[in-house]
Protein backbone atom coordinates (compact mmCIF):
# COMPACT_ATOMS: atom_id res chain seq x y z
CA UNK A 1 0.00 0.00 0.00
CA UNK A 2 2.56 2.24 0.85
CA UNK A 3 4.81 1.72 -1.75
CA UNK A 4 1.81 1.96 -4.35
CA UNK A 5 1.11 5.31 -2.70
CA UNK A 6 4.68 6.96 -3.00
CA UNK A 7 5.11 5.40 -6.81
CA UNK A 8 1.94 7.37 -7.86
CA UNK A 9 3.71 10.55 -5.79
CA UNK A 10 6.96 10.15 -7.64
CA UNK A 11 5.84 9.28 -11.09
CA UNK A 12 3.57 12.45 -11.94
CA UNK A 13 6.69 14.83 -10.40
CA UNK A 14 9.16 12.87 -12.46
CA UNK A 15 6.64 13.46 -15.41
CA UNK A 16 6.30 17.07 -14.82
CA UNK A 17 10.08 17.46 -14.40
CA UNK A 18 10.63 15.28 -17.75
CA UNK A 19 8.44 17.68 -19.32
CA UNK A 20 9.72 20.97 -18.11
CA UNK A 21 12.85 19.68 -18.82
CA UNK A 22 12.10 18.85 -22.67
CA UNK A 23 9.71 21.46 -23.16
CA UNK A 24 8.06 19.38 -25.30
CA UNK A 25 4.51 19.97 -23.54
CA UNK A 26 4.87 22.44 -20.83
CA UNK A 27 2.55 22.46 -17.99
CA UNK A 28 -0.63 24.09 -18.16
CA UNK A 29 -4.08 24.14 -18.04
CA UNK A 30 -6.76 22.95 -20.59
CA UNK A 31 -9.49 26.09 -20.15
CA UNK A 32 -8.64 27.75 -23.28
CA UNK A 33 -7.86 24.67 -25.36
CA UNK A 34 -10.32 23.14 -27.85
CA UNK A 35 -10.30 20.78 -31.20
CA UNK A 36 -10.90 21.90 -34.63
CA UNK A 37 -12.35 19.32 -36.64
CA UNK A 38 -10.62 18.42 -40.49
CA UNK A 39 -13.40 16.51 -41.47
CA UNK A 40 -11.79 15.00 -45.02
CA UNK A 41 -8.59 14.18 -43.02
CA UNK A 42 -10.00 12.63 -40.06
CA UNK A 43 -8.12 14.80 -37.99
CA UNK A 44 -8.59 17.26 -35.18
CA UNK A 45 -6.62 19.89 -34.44
CA UNK A 46 -5.61 21.07 -31.40
CA UNK A 47 -6.06 24.79 -30.67
CA UNK A 48 -5.16 27.54 -28.35
CA UNK A 49 -7.61 30.53 -27.98
CA UNK A 50 -5.63 32.44 -25.45
CA UNK A 51 -2.57 32.32 -27.84
CA UNK A 52 -5.04 31.88 -31.38
CA UNK A 53 -3.02 28.89 -32.52
CA UNK A 54 -2.60 25.37 -33.32
CA UNK A 55 -1.05 23.82 -31.52
CA UNK A 56 -0.46 20.25 -33.36
CA UNK A 57 -3.27 17.59 -34.69
CA UNK A 58 -4.25 14.47 -33.95
CA UNK A 59 -4.97 11.63 -36.47
CA UNK A 60 -6.49 8.27 -37.56
CA UNK A 61 -10.33 9.06 -36.52
CA UNK A 62 -12.22 7.98 -39.08
CA UNK A 63 -15.03 9.55 -40.94
CA UNK A 64 -15.53 12.55 -39.46
CA UNK A 65 -18.09 14.28 -41.53
CA UNK A 66 -20.82 15.29 -38.74
CA UNK A 67 -18.48 14.69 -36.37
CA UNK A 68 -18.88 15.82 -32.73
CA UNK A 69 -17.12 16.17 -29.35
CA UNK A 70 -18.04 16.05 -25.92
CA UNK A 71 -14.83 16.54 -22.63
CA UNK A 72 -14.64 14.97 -19.74
CA UNK A 73 -15.19 16.77 -16.58
CA UNK A 74 -11.33 17.61 -15.82
CA UNK A 75 -11.81 19.31 -19.69
CA UNK A 76 -8.59 17.23 -20.40
CA UNK A 77 -10.07 14.66 -22.25
CA UNK A 78 -12.21 15.04 -25.79
CA UNK A 79 -14.47 12.34 -26.98
CA UNK A 80 -14.98 12.79 -30.27
CA UNK A 81 -18.03 10.87 -32.00
CA UNK A 82 -17.24 10.18 -35.96
CA UNK A 83 -19.88 9.59 -38.60
CA UNK A 84 -18.31 5.89 -39.27
CA UNK A 85 -19.89 5.04 -35.46
CA UNK A 86 -16.20 5.27 -34.08
CA UNK A 87 -15.61 6.81 -31.06
CA UNK A 88 -11.95 8.53 -30.12
CA UNK A 89 -10.82 9.35 -26.72
CA UNK A 90 -8.15 12.43 -26.85
CA UNK A 91 -5.88 13.84 -24.46
CA UNK A 92 -5.76 17.37 -25.35
CA UNK A 93 -2.57 17.84 -23.16
CA UNK A 94 -0.34 15.79 -25.13
CA UNK A 95 -1.80 15.61 -28.25
CA UNK A 96 -2.24 12.12 -28.81
CA UNK A 97 -6.02 9.36 -29.06
CA UNK A 98 -5.76 7.36 -26.21
CA UNK A 99 -8.61 4.97 -27.22
CA UNK A 100 -10.54 4.40 -30.18
CA UNK A 101 -13.54 2.30 -30.70
CA UNK A 102 -15.84 1.29 -33.46
CA UNK A 103 -19.22 1.35 -31.79
CA UNK A 104 -21.54 1.76 -34.58
CA UNK A 105 -22.35 1.56 -38.45
CA UNK A 106 -23.61 5.04 -38.84
CA UNK A 107 -23.16 7.75 -35.85
CA UNK A 108 -24.59 11.56 -35.45
CA UNK A 109 -23.31 12.17 -32.22
CA UNK A 110 -23.34 11.98 -28.15
CA UNK A 111 -23.48 13.43 -24.82
CA UNK A 112 -21.64 12.29 -21.51
CA UNK A 113 -23.20 11.79 -18.01
CA UNK A 114 -23.58 15.02 -15.50
CA UNK A 115 -20.66 13.07 -13.32
CA UNK A 116 -18.75 12.51 -16.16
CA UNK A 117 -18.71 8.64 -16.16
CA UNK A 118 -20.82 7.68 -19.16
CA UNK A 119 -20.02 8.83 -22.73
CA UNK A 120 -23.19 7.86 -24.69
CA UNK A 121 -23.29 7.92 -28.46
CA UNK A 122 -26.37 8.14 -30.75
CA UNK A 123 -26.48 6.19 -33.63
CA UNK A 124 -28.86 5.75 -36.72
CA UNK A 125 -27.46 2.35 -38.07
CA UNK A 126 -27.92 0.12 -35.77
CA UNK A 127 -30.76 2.98 -34.52
CA UNK A 128 -30.58 2.96 -30.74
CA UNK A 129 -27.91 5.00 -27.91
CA UNK A 130 -25.06 2.97 -26.36
CA UNK A 131 -23.30 3.89 -23.00
CA UNK A 132 -19.42 3.60 -22.66
CA UNK A 133 -17.12 3.94 -19.95
CA UNK A 134 -15.27 7.48 -19.66
CA UNK A 135 -12.21 5.93 -18.24
CA UNK A 136 -12.11 2.57 -20.52
CA UNK A 137 -15.06 2.93 -23.72
CA UNK A 138 -16.11 -0.04 -22.36
CA UNK A 139 -19.69 -1.08 -23.22
CA UNK A 140 -21.51 -0.15 -20.68
CA UNK A 141 -25.28 0.02 -21.79
CA UNK A 142 -27.27 -0.75 -25.92
CA UNK A 143 -30.77 0.73 -25.56
CA UNK A 144 -32.06 -0.48 -29.13
CA UNK A 145 -34.52 2.29 -30.59
CA UNK A 146 -36.81 -0.13 -31.42
CA UNK A 147 -40.85 0.55 -32.00
CA UNK A 148 -43.64 -0.47 -33.61
CA UNK A 149 -44.86 -3.85 -33.78
CA UNK A 150 -42.63 -4.97 -35.79
CA UNK A 151 -39.27 -4.68 -33.78
CA UNK A 152 -38.42 -1.66 -36.42
CA UNK A 153 -35.42 0.17 -35.43
CA UNK A 154 -35.82 4.44 -35.59
CA UNK A 155 -32.54 6.46 -35.72
CA UNK A 156 -32.32 8.61 -33.05
CA UNK A 157 -31.09 12.71 -32.88
CA UNK A 158 -31.06 15.14 -30.49
CA UNK A 159 -29.47 12.86 -27.46
CA UNK A 160 -28.85 15.47 -24.17
CA UNK A 161 -27.70 15.19 -20.93
CA UNK A 162 -29.77 15.65 -18.14
CA UNK A 163 -29.09 16.15 -14.15
CA UNK A 164 -28.91 12.71 -12.58
CA UNK A 165 -27.08 10.40 -15.18
CA UNK A 166 -30.46 10.10 -17.46
CA UNK A 167 -30.35 11.17 -21.10
CA UNK A 168 -33.02 12.27 -23.58
CA UNK A 169 -33.43 11.91 -26.85
CA UNK A 170 -35.65 11.92 -30.03
CA UNK A 171 -36.71 9.10 -32.53
CA UNK A 172 -36.92 10.51 -35.70
CA UNK A 173 -38.48 7.10 -37.40
CA UNK A 174 -40.45 7.28 -34.65
CA UNK A 175 -41.83 10.61 -33.67
CA UNK A 176 -41.14 9.67 -29.99
CA UNK A 177 -39.22 11.53 -27.25
CA UNK A 178 -36.98 8.94 -24.54
CA UNK A 179 -35.70 9.54 -21.60
CA UNK A 180 -32.74 6.57 -19.68
CA UNK A 181 -31.90 6.68 -16.27
CA UNK A 182 -28.53 5.15 -16.59
CA UNK A 183 -27.85 5.49 -12.38
CA UNK A 184 -27.46 1.33 -12.79
CA UNK A 185 -26.49 0.77 -16.37
CA UNK A 186 -26.96 -2.84 -16.30
CA UNK A 187 -30.42 -1.82 -15.86
CA UNK A 188 -31.51 1.17 -18.43
CA UNK A 189 -35.18 2.55 -17.04
CA UNK A 190 -36.46 4.18 -20.26
CA UNK A 191 -39.01 6.43 -20.08
CA UNK A 192 -40.81 6.71 -23.62
CA UNK A 193 -43.15 9.60 -24.47
CA UNK A 194 -44.88 8.69 -27.62
CA UNK A 195 -46.86 11.09 -30.68
CA UNK A 196 -45.21 13.91 -30.02
CA UNK A 197 -45.04 15.14 -33.73
CA UNK A 198 -43.66 14.12 -37.06
CA UNK A 199 -40.18 13.50 -37.35
CA UNK A 200 -38.18 15.22 -34.61
CA UNK A 201 -34.39 15.80 -36.28
CA UNK A 202 -32.48 17.31 -33.29
CA UNK A 203 -32.96 18.36 -29.47
CA UNK A 204 -31.73 20.85 -26.68
CA UNK A 205 -32.35 20.91 -23.05
CA UNK A 206 -32.04 24.26 -21.60
CA UNK A 207 -28.94 25.39 -19.68
CA UNK A 208 -30.76 24.50 -16.40
CA UNK A 209 -31.76 21.00 -17.29
CA UNK A 210 -35.47 22.01 -16.80
CA UNK A 211 -36.91 21.70 -20.46
CA UNK A 212 -36.27 19.14 -22.93
CA UNK A 213 -36.84 20.52 -27.01
CA UNK A 214 -37.34 18.16 -29.77
CA UNK A 215 -37.63 20.21 -33.41
CA UNK A 216 -40.12 18.55 -35.83
CA UNK A 217 -39.22 18.29 -39.71
CA UNK A 218 -42.51 16.73 -40.56
CA UNK A 219 -44.54 19.50 -38.94
CA UNK A 220 -44.32 22.90 -38.19
CA UNK A 221 -43.62 22.82 -34.41
CA UNK A 222 -41.22 22.16 -31.19
CA UNK A 223 -42.19 19.12 -28.66
CA UNK A 224 -41.52 20.16 -25.02
CA UNK A 225 -40.71 18.27 -22.43
CA UNK A 226 -40.55 19.43 -18.69
CA UNK A 227 -38.64 16.84 -16.99
CA UNK A 228 -39.40 18.57 -13.54
CA UNK A 229 -43.07 17.38 -14.54
CA UNK A 230 -42.55 14.82 -16.60
CA UNK A 231 -46.02 13.31 -15.69
CA UNK A 232 -47.43 15.83 -17.63
CA UNK A 233 -46.07 14.47 -20.68
CA UNK A 234 -44.65 15.99 -24.11
CA UNK A 235 -46.33 18.87 -25.38
CA UNK A 236 -46.23 21.01 -28.49
CA UNK A 237 -44.93 24.45 -28.99
CA UNK A 238 -44.79 27.22 -31.83
CA UNK A 239 -47.50 24.77 -33.46
CA UNK A 240 -48.08 25.99 -37.16
CA UNK A 241 -45.29 28.65 -37.40
CA UNK A 242 -45.05 28.40 -40.94
CA UNK A 243 -49.19 30.03 -40.94
CA UNK A 244 -49.76 27.47 -43.43
CA UNK A 245 -46.94 28.03 -46.08
CA UNK A 246 -45.31 25.45 -47.94
CA UNK A 247 -42.10 25.71 -46.44
CA UNK A 248 -39.36 25.44 -48.73
CA UNK A 249 -36.86 22.64 -49.51
CA UNK A 250 -34.07 22.53 -46.82
CA UNK A 251 -30.76 21.42 -47.65
CA UNK A 252 -29.26 21.15 -44.52
CA UNK A 253 -30.73 20.02 -41.60
CA UNK A 254 -30.93 22.93 -38.84
CA UNK A 255 -29.50 22.36 -35.39
CA UNK A 256 -30.42 22.85 -31.89
CA UNK A 257 -28.22 22.79 -28.49
CA UNK A 258 -27.91 24.57 -25.09
CA UNK A 259 -26.72 27.18 -26.54
CA UNK A 260 -30.31 28.81 -28.06
CA UNK A 261 -30.92 29.79 -24.91
CA UNK A 262 -29.97 33.50 -24.05
CA UNK A 263 -31.64 34.70 -20.74
CA UNK A 264 -35.22 34.21 -20.78
CA UNK A 265 -35.27 33.20 -24.75
CA UNK A 266 -34.86 30.69 -26.55
CA UNK A 267 -33.71 31.76 -30.49
CA UNK A 268 -34.74 28.56 -32.24
CA UNK A 269 -33.95 27.88 -36.46
CA UNK A 270 -37.19 27.71 -38.53
CA UNK A 271 -36.91 24.82 -40.48
CA UNK A 272 -37.62 25.74 -44.43
CA UNK A 273 -37.90 29.03 -43.57
CA UNK A 274 -35.73 32.30 -43.90
CA UNK A 275 -36.52 32.68 -40.04
CA UNK A 276 -35.28 32.47 -36.64
CA UNK A 277 -38.34 32.43 -34.01
CA UNK A 278 -37.96 33.70 -30.57
CA UNK A 279 -39.85 31.70 -27.62
CA UNK A 280 -40.27 33.30 -24.00
CA UNK A 281 -39.16 29.76 -22.10
CA UNK A 282 -41.61 30.84 -18.89
CA UNK A 283 -44.36 30.85 -21.18
CA UNK A 284 -43.15 29.08 -24.14
CA UNK A 285 -45.02 31.46 -26.81
CA UNK A 286 -43.48 33.00 -29.40
CA UNK A 287 -42.85 36.25 -29.14
CA UNK A 288 -41.08 37.15 -32.56
CA UNK A 289 -39.18 36.21 -35.54
CA UNK A 290 -36.53 37.69 -37.02
CA UNK A 291 -35.97 37.70 -41.05
CA UNK A 292 -32.40 36.45 -41.72
CA UNK A 293 -30.50 35.71 -45.23
CA UNK A 294 -31.68 31.88 -45.44
CA UNK A 295 -32.00 29.06 -43.60
CA UNK A 296 -30.50 29.30 -40.30
CA UNK A 297 -27.84 26.06 -39.10
CA UNK A 298 -26.89 27.22 -36.13
CA UNK A 299 -28.44 29.35 -33.57
CA UNK A 300 -26.18 30.51 -31.04
CA UNK A 301 -25.88 32.58 -28.33
CA UNK A 302 -22.56 34.35 -27.23
CA UNK A 303 -22.13 32.97 -22.94
CA UNK A 304 -23.69 36.22 -21.93
CA UNK A 305 -26.73 36.17 -24.01
CA UNK A 306 -26.61 39.52 -25.44
CA UNK A 307 -25.80 38.26 -28.87
CA UNK A 308 -26.86 35.30 -30.95
CA UNK A 309 -24.67 34.32 -34.30
CA UNK A 310 -26.59 32.27 -37.38
CA UNK A 311 -25.15 30.58 -40.29
CA UNK A 312 -27.94 29.45 -42.76
CA UNK A 313 -27.83 26.00 -45.19
CA UNK A 314 -26.57 25.83 -48.82
CA UNK A 315 -26.59 27.73 -51.09
CA UNK A 316 -26.28 30.59 -47.98
CA UNK A 317 -23.56 28.95 -46.39
CA UNK A 318 -21.27 31.88 -46.99
CA UNK A 319 -22.74 34.12 -44.42
CA UNK A 320 -22.97 35.00 -40.73
CA UNK A 321 -25.52 37.12 -39.29
CA UNK A 322 -25.50 38.59 -35.50
CA UNK A 323 -28.29 39.50 -33.79
CA UNK A 324 -28.21 42.05 -30.95
CA UNK A 325 -30.97 40.36 -28.52
CA UNK A 326 -31.79 43.88 -26.64
CA UNK A 327 -33.19 45.20 -29.72
CA UNK A 328 -34.33 42.05 -31.29
CA UNK A 329 -32.09 43.52 -34.64
CA UNK A 330 -29.47 42.19 -37.28
CA UNK A 331 -26.72 44.07 -36.12
CA UNK A 332 -23.66 42.34 -38.28
CA UNK A 333 -23.66 40.55 -41.50
CA UNK A 334 -20.03 38.67 -42.15
CA UNK A 335 -18.85 36.96 -44.97
CA UNK A 336 -16.06 34.50 -43.49
CA UNK A 337 -15.75 32.16 -46.41
CA UNK A 338 -18.05 29.73 -48.61
CA UNK A 339 -19.09 27.11 -46.89
CA UNK A 340 -19.15 28.20 -43.29
CA UNK A 341 -19.89 24.85 -41.23
CA UNK A 342 -19.52 26.16 -37.36
CA UNK A 343 -18.91 28.53 -34.83
CA UNK A 344 -17.59 28.37 -31.01
CA UNK A 345 -17.32 31.26 -28.80
CA UNK A 346 -14.26 31.71 -26.32
CA UNK A 347 -15.52 30.28 -22.83
CA UNK A 348 -17.17 34.39 -21.71
CA UNK A 349 -17.90 34.92 -25.57
CA UNK A 350 -15.62 38.07 -26.52
CA UNK A 351 -14.03 36.36 -29.56
CA UNK A 352 -15.81 33.65 -31.73
CA UNK A 353 -14.07 30.72 -34.02
CA UNK A 354 -15.80 30.54 -37.61
CA UNK A 355 -15.22 27.71 -40.04
CA UNK A 356 -15.29 28.01 -43.77
CA UNK A 357 -14.88 24.86 -44.78
CA UNK A 358 -14.71 25.71 -49.07
CA UNK A 359 -11.51 28.48 -48.09
CA UNK A 360 -9.78 26.28 -45.63
CA UNK A 361 -9.92 28.83 -42.87
CA UNK A 362 -10.53 29.83 -39.85
CA UNK A 363 -11.88 33.04 -39.21
CA UNK A 364 -11.35 34.45 -35.13
CA UNK A 365 -13.60 37.44 -34.60
CA UNK A 366 -14.00 39.78 -32.22
CA UNK A 367 -17.94 39.90 -30.89
CA UNK A 368 -17.66 43.81 -29.87
CA UNK A 369 -16.11 44.82 -33.16
CA UNK A 370 -16.47 42.21 -35.66
CA UNK A 371 -12.62 42.66 -36.83
CA UNK A 372 -10.88 39.79 -37.83
CA UNK A 373 -8.45 39.15 -34.55
CA UNK A 374 -6.74 35.71 -36.36
CA UNK A 375 -7.06 33.64 -39.38
CA UNK A 376 -5.70 29.50 -39.04
CA UNK A 377 -5.09 27.90 -41.88
CA UNK A 378 -7.30 24.38 -41.34
CA UNK A 379 -7.83 22.23 -44.26
CA UNK A 380 -12.18 21.65 -44.64
CA UNK A 381 -12.56 22.46 -41.05
CA UNK A 382 -16.06 21.87 -39.75
CA UNK A 383 -16.77 21.59 -36.05
CA UNK A 384 -15.14 24.02 -33.75
CA UNK A 385 -15.22 22.89 -29.94
CA UNK A 386 -14.31 24.69 -26.87
CA UNK A 387 -13.62 22.68 -23.29
CA UNK A 388 -15.71 25.10 -21.74
CA UNK A 389 -18.22 22.69 -22.92
CA UNK A 390 -17.13 20.18 -20.15
CA UNK A 391 -18.70 22.68 -17.14
CA UNK A 392 -21.98 22.77 -19.20
CA UNK A 393 -25.56 21.31 -19.17
CA UNK A 394 -26.47 20.49 -22.60
CA UNK A 395 -23.40 20.58 -24.61
CA UNK B 1 -26.49 11.98 -73.81
CA UNK B 2 -24.07 14.48 -74.95
CA UNK B 3 -21.73 15.34 -71.84
CA UNK B 4 -21.74 19.09 -72.16
CA UNK B 5 -19.77 19.82 -69.50
CA UNK B 6 -16.31 21.21 -68.12
CA UNK B 7 -13.29 19.44 -65.88
CA UNK B 8 -14.11 22.88 -63.62
CA UNK B 9 -17.60 22.29 -63.46
CA UNK B 10 -17.05 18.29 -63.04
CA UNK B 11 -15.09 19.06 -60.07
CA UNK B 12 -17.53 21.59 -58.45
CA UNK B 13 -20.63 18.74 -58.91
CA UNK B 14 -17.72 16.18 -56.76
CA UNK B 15 -17.33 18.47 -54.32
CA UNK B 16 -20.87 19.62 -54.22
CA UNK B 17 -21.74 15.84 -54.14
CA UNK B 18 -19.45 14.92 -51.22
CA UNK B 19 -19.87 17.89 -49.28
CA UNK B 20 -23.50 19.33 -49.65
CA UNK B 21 -25.28 15.69 -50.41
CA UNK B 22 -23.01 14.70 -47.90
CA UNK B 23 -24.78 16.39 -45.55
CA UNK B 24 -27.32 14.18 -45.32
CA UNK B 25 -25.75 11.00 -47.32
CA UNK B 26 -22.34 11.28 -45.44
CA UNK B 27 -19.40 12.79 -46.70
CA UNK B 28 -18.54 8.70 -47.97
CA UNK B 29 -22.15 8.39 -49.14
CA UNK B 30 -22.41 5.32 -47.11
CA UNK B 31 -25.82 7.06 -45.19
CA UNK B 32 -27.08 9.64 -42.65
CA UNK B 33 -30.33 10.57 -42.58
CA UNK B 34 -30.54 10.16 -46.61
CA UNK B 35 -29.60 6.49 -47.18
CA UNK B 36 -26.58 5.37 -48.68
CA UNK B 37 -25.54 6.35 -52.12
CA UNK B 38 -23.33 3.55 -53.22
CA UNK B 39 -22.96 1.42 -56.54
CA UNK B 40 -24.48 -1.79 -54.19
CA UNK B 41 -27.63 0.51 -52.72
CA UNK B 42 -28.42 1.74 -56.22
CA UNK B 43 -27.44 -0.88 -58.69
CA UNK B 44 -31.11 -2.50 -58.74
CA UNK B 45 -32.63 1.28 -59.56
CA UNK B 46 -32.83 2.92 -62.52
CA UNK B 47 -30.73 5.50 -63.97
CA UNK B 48 -33.30 7.34 -64.82
CA UNK B 49 -34.70 7.12 -61.02
CA UNK B 50 -31.83 9.01 -60.17
CA UNK B 51 -31.83 11.95 -62.62
CA UNK B 52 -35.20 12.65 -61.14
CA UNK B 53 -34.99 11.99 -57.82
CA UNK B 54 -31.86 15.02 -57.71
CA UNK B 55 -33.66 16.84 -60.33
CA UNK B 56 -36.84 17.02 -57.92
CA UNK B 57 -36.32 15.76 -54.71
CA UNK B 58 -38.73 12.79 -52.94
CA UNK B 59 -41.84 15.69 -51.38
CA UNK B 60 -42.80 15.02 -48.30
CA UNK B 61 -39.15 13.76 -47.14
CA UNK B 62 -35.96 15.89 -46.49
CA UNK B 63 -34.71 14.73 -50.23
CA UNK B 64 -34.63 18.36 -51.57
CA UNK B 65 -35.24 19.25 -55.36
CA UNK B 66 -32.01 20.33 -56.92
CA UNK B 67 -33.13 21.88 -59.80
CA UNK B 68 -32.49 24.92 -59.06
CA UNK B 69 -28.67 24.37 -59.13
CA UNK B 70 -28.19 22.10 -61.83
CA UNK B 71 -29.67 21.47 -65.02
CA UNK B 72 -30.39 17.35 -66.44
CA UNK B 73 -27.03 16.77 -68.05
CA UNK B 74 -25.46 17.78 -64.68
CA UNK B 75 -27.84 15.58 -62.69
CA UNK B 76 -27.16 12.58 -65.48
CA UNK B 77 -23.75 13.16 -65.03
CA UNK B 78 -23.78 12.57 -61.07
CA UNK B 79 -26.21 9.33 -61.27
CA UNK B 80 -24.03 8.00 -63.74
CA UNK B 81 -21.03 8.56 -61.54
CA UNK B 82 -22.91 7.58 -58.52
CA UNK B 83 -24.05 4.08 -60.09
CA UNK B 84 -20.43 3.54 -61.16
CA UNK B 85 -18.55 4.77 -57.85
CA UNK B 86 -18.17 8.26 -57.23
CA UNK B 87 -14.71 10.11 -57.49
CA UNK B 88 -13.44 11.60 -54.69
CA UNK B 89 -12.79 14.30 -56.06
C1 LIG C 1 -31.44 17.56 -46.36
C2 LIG C 1 -31.03 16.19 -46.52
C3 LIG C 1 -30.63 15.69 -47.91
C4 LIG C 1 -29.76 16.27 -48.80
C5 LIG C 1 -28.95 17.55 -48.62
C6 LIG C 1 -29.71 15.39 -49.94
N1 LIG C 1 -30.51 14.30 -49.74
FE1 LIG C 1 -30.84 12.78 -51.06
N2 LIG C 1 -32.17 11.93 -49.77
C7 LIG C 1 -32.47 12.40 -48.51
C8 LIG C 1 -33.44 11.54 -47.90
C9 LIG C 1 -34.03 11.68 -46.50
C10 LIG C 1 -33.74 10.54 -48.85
C11 LIG C 1 -34.74 9.40 -48.69
C12 LIG C 1 -36.03 9.91 -49.31
C13 LIG C 1 -37.19 8.92 -49.19
O1 LIG C 1 -37.38 8.39 -48.09
O2 LIG C 1 -37.86 8.71 -50.21
C14 LIG C 1 -32.91 10.82 -50.00
C15 LIG C 1 -32.90 10.03 -51.16
C16 LIG C 1 -32.01 10.20 -52.21
C17 LIG C 1 -31.91 9.31 -53.33
C18 LIG C 1 -32.71 8.04 -53.56
C19 LIG C 1 -31.92 6.89 -53.00
C20 LIG C 1 -32.62 5.57 -53.08
O3 LIG C 1 -31.95 4.59 -52.72
O4 LIG C 1 -33.79 5.50 -53.46
C21 LIG C 1 -30.91 9.80 -54.13
C22 LIG C 1 -30.40 9.20 -55.44
C23 LIG C 1 -30.42 11.00 -53.52
N3 LIG C 1 -31.11 11.21 -52.35
C24 LIG C 1 -29.40 11.78 -54.03
C25 LIG C 1 -29.00 12.98 -53.47
C26 LIG C 1 -28.02 13.84 -54.08
C27 LIG C 1 -27.24 13.52 -55.37
C28 LIG C 1 -27.91 14.95 -53.28
C29 LIG C 1 -27.06 16.19 -53.49
C30 LIG C 1 -27.11 16.80 -54.82
C31 LIG C 1 -28.80 14.74 -52.15
N4 LIG C 1 -29.45 13.55 -52.32
C32 LIG C 1 -28.93 15.62 -51.06
C33 LIG C 1 -31.94 13.54 -47.91
C34 LIG C 1 -31.10 14.45 -48.52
Amino acid sequence: MRVQVRNALIIPALAALMLAGCSAVPLRGTGDLGLVIEREAGKVQVVDTSARKSLGEVAGLGDLSHASIVYSRDARYAFVFGRDGGLSKVDLLTGSLVKRVMQAGNSIGGAISQDGRLVVAQNYEPGGVKAFDAETLELMADIPASYGTEGKRSRVVGLADLPGRRFAYALFDAGEIWVADLSDPKKPLVTKYPNIGKEPYDGLVTPDGRHYLAGLFGEDGVALLDLWHPEQGARKILEGYGKGQEKLPVYKMPHLRGWSVAGRHAYLPAVGRHEVLVVDTETWKETGRIPVKGQPVFVMARPDGRQVWINFAFPDNGWVQVLDTATGKLVQTLEPGQGVMHMEFTPRGESVWVSSRNTNRVIVYDTETFREQAVLPVPAPSGIFFTHRAARIGF
Amino acid sequence: MAWAMDGVRERELVRLVREDCGSCHGLTLKGGLGPPLLPETLQDKPEQYVVLTILHGHPGTPMPPWSPFMNETEAAWIASRLKAGFPDR
